[in-house]
């Protein structure tokens, strides 16, 4: 067993550290006063993420990505956690699934991607199917070679910065003992499309200026060249390439928590109230210690998550407890680093409040925090019958 | 041609220094250790010469404990092309450095060796200059441009008064101030291709030197506290301030 990182790990970590430092962090504030990235900020920071070679460094390399392993990688989006996801989010690091394009399809959608020439989104929640995303009612119908596509798609991340997106719409229904099912295809969708629209969405309390959209499909025609896998296999196309971003979350969320333990630290240490350093206190030192000691947690979860995608070892249960941990530490972490600061904690002139804000939506998105538990238990309940 | 680099492993900058309890030194358990900043401007110089073509090859050097291999392999993920290690665990001072780097200058001839002009832990601001003096090489120090003509370089340097721009004869030792560059990020293709760059382990005695030290360290303190400053009411009160209590006009 072995817990250091590797040269080219630490190596890593470092100069995506100090690229999140010096390129994120001074544009912070103003992201999130304005609610807004300018369009020229965002692509000097894909330009700088390409010179270094980052830049789609999840894929491998013959589609040209860096082929980096799920721990390094976890370890760049560890480090990418620290700073501000409506500019990370040009830190570009395009949708896995991507791999399964056929040779046509890499040509137009792959290969841009990953050389930064096109951005992806991708797109199955609805109004009326979160949690249930096979309770879609986006439809595609067959009509001749192509497809006829109606629905409504919401919450979609940076679909406002999209060129394409990946879809996952419902194509069919099959009977099965436990009632109908309906079968689900993913399609690669251009903007620009007709019956195609990416409108605004909400505005979000967490991550200001990372904006989602409402994607709507108004008799939207798709030829079948669009389909991306196979028709009706989508989700099995998605579990593919997508269990892996559950464990984002989980290393955004640690690099972030990272970032907000050395404010409450270095503040318990500075801040002097009746004639001695508020840290002096228990009632502030165990804070401390039970923070950092949630982090370590997980942060190790979290890594031995990507380790076991690595060794090819089922991975479900453990990254779904990644997941969970990692983000309602996260909660935890930034609540307390704002009791330690007391009122200065809430105020918009440092970024205590923006942390604890952003941290809400982690428990959310990429599958809540009961999903999670749902999953890690029926792992374990399932083999044994109940 | 050849430019040889030297890189040292310092505590990071962006540590808060704190000294032992015992005043025999800084705490070193457990901090972050990086490249010296100013090193960093120099492999950035170094690389962007080679870039432009004035360069064939760009070889970094460190004189250090075996840790300070993790120093050269960030040199070479930055992008130069074959590391030095002077291994030692002494702290070695700047004149013994001098003369170790005379030793590998004379292995590998460069035509151009450039500096730190310090390094962040010491604030020595004395081994390019010495070893230009031990090699018998021109120097040009604080730099914050440099331009490789034939055989001379033109070296604009900062000085009190403001720039000064000097030729000098290669080979020379050039030393870098802070406005010469800006140092880029490691890539990932070069942080993958460090680990396999030739890296060669040497010693002090490789070059006949003696580390010794020649200085004593007596004493090492935290900076006084900086004290509560005034304001002043008008530019009047400020000249008067700064004659009568400050002494400085
Ligand atoms: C800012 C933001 C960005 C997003 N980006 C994207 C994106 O890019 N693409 C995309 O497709 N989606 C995206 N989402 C959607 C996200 O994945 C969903 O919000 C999430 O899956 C939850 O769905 P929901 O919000 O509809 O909540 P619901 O599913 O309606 O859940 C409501 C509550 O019921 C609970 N619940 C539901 N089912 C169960 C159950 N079986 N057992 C116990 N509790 C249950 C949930 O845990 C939750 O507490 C984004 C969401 C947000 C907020
Ligand atoms: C929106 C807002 C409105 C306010 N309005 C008013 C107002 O109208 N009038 C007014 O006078 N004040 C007002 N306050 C001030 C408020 O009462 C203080 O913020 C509060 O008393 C805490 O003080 P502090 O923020 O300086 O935190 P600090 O006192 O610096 O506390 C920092 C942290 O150290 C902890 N701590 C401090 N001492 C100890 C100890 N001995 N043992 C254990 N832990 C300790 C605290 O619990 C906290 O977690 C307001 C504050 C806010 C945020």
């Amino acid at each position: 067993m072995n817990f250091a990182l590797t040269d080219e790990q630490q190596m890593i970590v470092d100069t995506v550290r100090s690229f999140v430092e010096t390129e994120i962090y001074p544009h912070e504030n103003e992201v999130e006063r304005t609610g807004f990235v300018p369009p020229e900020l965002g692509q000097e920071i894909a330009r700088k993420c390409k010179e270094i070679g980052f830049f789609g460094c999840n894929f491998p390399e013959e589609v040209g990505g860096a082929g980096l392993d799920h721990t390094s990688f976890t370890l760049v989006e560890r480090e990418l956690g620290r700073g501000s996801m409506a500019l990370t989010v040009f830190f570009g690091r395009p949708s896995g699934i991507l791999m399964g394009c056929n040779d046509e399809q890499r040509e137009k959608y792959l290969l841009p991607a990953v050389r930064g020439d096109k951005f992806d989104a991708l797109a199955m929640t609805e109004p009326d199917a979160g949690s249930d995303v096979r309770g879609m009612k986006c439809f595609a119908k067959k009509d001749g070679d192509d497809w006829i596509v109606n629905g409504t798609k919401h919450f979609i991340s940076h679909a406002n910065i999209a060129d394409f997106v990946i879809v996952f719409i419902a194509t069919g229904e099959e009977q099965t003992p436990r009632g109908p099912k309906k079968l689900i295809t993913s399609f690669l969708v251009d903007r620009g499309t007709p019956g195609f629209e990416i409108r605004d969405g909400y505005n979000s309390v967490s991550h200001r200026g990372y904006k989602n959209c409402i994607l709507t499909f108004d008799d939207c025609r798709l030829p079948s060249s669009q389909i991306l896998g196979e028709v009706h296999r989508g989700f099995e196309l998605a579990n593919d390439w997508l269990y892996a971003t559950r464990l984002t979350v989980a290393a955004t969320s640690v690099g972030r928590a990272r970032r907000v333990f050395d404010y409450a630290l270095s503040y318990a240490a500075e801040r002097k109230q009746f004639g001695k350093p508020i840290g002096a206190n228990q009632g502030v030192s165990f804070k401390l210690a039970d923070m950092i000691t949630e982090i370590d947690a997980a942060d190790l979860l979290t890594l031995s998550g990507a380790w076991r995608l690595d060794q090819g070892l089922p991975s479900n249960r453990e990254i779904a407890s990644a997941k969970v941990y990692a983000t309602e530490m996260l909660a935890r972490v930034t609540d307390e680093a704002i009791q330690i600061y007391g009122g200065m904690g809430l105020m918009d002139d440092l970024p205590l409040a923006r942390f604890w804000r952003d941290a809400r939506v982690e428990r959310i998105w990429d599958g809540t925090s009961e999903i999670q538990r749902h999953i890690i238990s029926r792992d374990l309940l399932r083999p044994l019958g109940a | 041609m050849k430019i040889l680099v030297p890189v040292k492993r310092v505590v990071d900058y962006n540590v808060k220094i704190r000294v032992k309890a015992d005043g025999s030194g800084v705490e070193l358990a457990n901090v972050k250790m990086s490249m010296n900043p100013f090193d960093e401007i120099s492999v950035e110089e170094a690389l962007r010469l080679k870039e432009a073509g004035k360069a064939a090859e760009v070889v970094v050097v460190s004189i250090g404990p075996a840790k300070a291999e993790e120093t050269l392999r960030t040199a070479l993920a930055m992008g130069a092309d074959r590391a030095v290690l002077v291994e030692t665990d002494d702290a070695v001072e700047p004149l013994a450095v001098a003369k170790i780097l005379k030793g590998v200058a004379e292995a590998e001839k460069p035509g151009l060796i450039i500096v730190g002009k310090q390094a962040i832990d010491d604030d020595s601001n004395q081994t390019g200059q010495m070893l230009s003096a031990l090699l018998g090489w021109a120097q040009g120090t604080f730099a914050s441009k440099i331009e490789l003509g034939e055989g001379k370089a033109k070296v604009t340097r900062e000085v009190d008064g403001g720039l000064q721009t000097i030729e000098v004869k290669l080979p020379a030792v050039v030393t870098t101030d802070l406005r010469l560059n800006e140092p880029r990020y490691a890539s990932l293709p070069n942080i993958m291709k460090a680990k396999k760059k030739p890296l060669d382990k040497k010693s002090p005695a490789d070059f006949g030197v003696d580390t010794a030290p020649r200085l004593k360290v007596l004493k090492t303190e935290e900076p006084s506290g900086r004290k509560a400053g005034v304001k002043v009411k008008s530019v009047a009160e400020l000249v008067e301030k700064l004659k009568t209590e400050a002494g400085v006009l």
